[in-house]
């Protein structure tokens, strides 16, 4: 689908570019990974915000994990979540055995250090779940 | 219509209070601290079920003689709180409720917006315009 190309590209490129703001000196460069992560937090906000309007109240922390495995995931990233762990104590881990926005890079071993970069940003958008 | 609107955040500080007429400005804050509590309790399910856990809407959370109280919250807790005079009898259920839902739209769309911080007041006009059309036009 043409949309989800160009939404692909427009990412990879703010991560490029939250780096080469770093190399530019404006901003600290070991706090990347954390800018690109606060900026994943706020999309995150925002769309939860609108998808959370019309669904109904949470009752408990496993309703709020359900919905993030099931219907915002399906509606992001147009699929669900493969595998969803829990310790019974706050801890939740969530596998994706095919996630989206990383599908596109190649697994050469120079790409691995790149991919947390794009990982930390989308993760920014279930710290969210924090909130909630 | 309303008398006074606040918006509460998840941490229960206030993002948005109006009230009119201005100078019970502090009696209706006061009146939507109290009624804070009155939403906690609606929330944690200790009233036996009474209330339909899957709603957003909370309801008529306590009245007085001047005034009633209704409350929403949303996903995110934040909480919505209205204030109705009580001598405004035709204001029905379904009334307060399309009220909540408006709150509920512009509240979002002052989130998606970019510059706007989560936790600082807000100042959009767009709400401020929204939540002027559901106050009372006092002459």
């Amino acid at each position: 689908m043409a949309d989800e190309a160009l939404f692909l590209l427009l990412h990879n490129e703010m991560v490029t570019g939250v780096y080469k703001s770093a190399e530019q000196g404006e901003v600290v460069s070991d706090r990347c990974v954390l800018l690109a992560g606060e900026h994943g937090f706020r999309v995150g906000q925002g769309l939860i915000e609108r998808f959370t309007k019309d669904t109904a109240r949470f009752k408990d922390e496993l309703d709020i994990m359900k919905f993030i495995c099931k219907d915002f995931w399906t509606t992001v990233f147009k699929k669900q979540i493969d595998n969803l762990r829990t310790n019974h104590q706050g801890i939740y881990v969530l596998q994706d055995n095919k996630f989206r926005l990383l599908t596109q890079m190649s697994s050469g071993k120079q790409y691995l250090d790149h991919a947390p970069k794009v990982f930390h940003r989308r993760l920014g958008i279930f710290v969210e779940d924090k909130i909630l | 219509m309303a008398v006074c609107i606040a918006v509460i955040a998840k941490e229960n500080y206030p993002l948005y209070i109006r009230s009119i007429p201005a100078e019970h400005e502090l009696k209706f804050h006061y009146t939507v601290h109290t009624s804070l509590d009155v939403v906690d309790e609606k929330v944690s399910a200790m009233g036996k079920a009474l209330v339909d856990q899957r709603e957003l809407y909370l309801g008529l959370l306590y009245p007085t003689e001047d005034y009633k109280v209704y409350g929403y919250v949303t996903n995110s807790k934040v909480k919505f709180v209205m204030v109705v005079d009580s001598s405004n009898t035709a204001l029905r259920d379904n009334e307060i409720r399309s009220m909540f839902r408006k709150l509920h739209n512009s509240y979002t769309d002052v989130m998606c917006n970019p510059f706007y911080n989560p936790g600082d007041r807000i100042h959009s006009r767009a709400f401020d315009n929204m939540v002027t059309s559901m106050m009372v036009q006092v002459c």
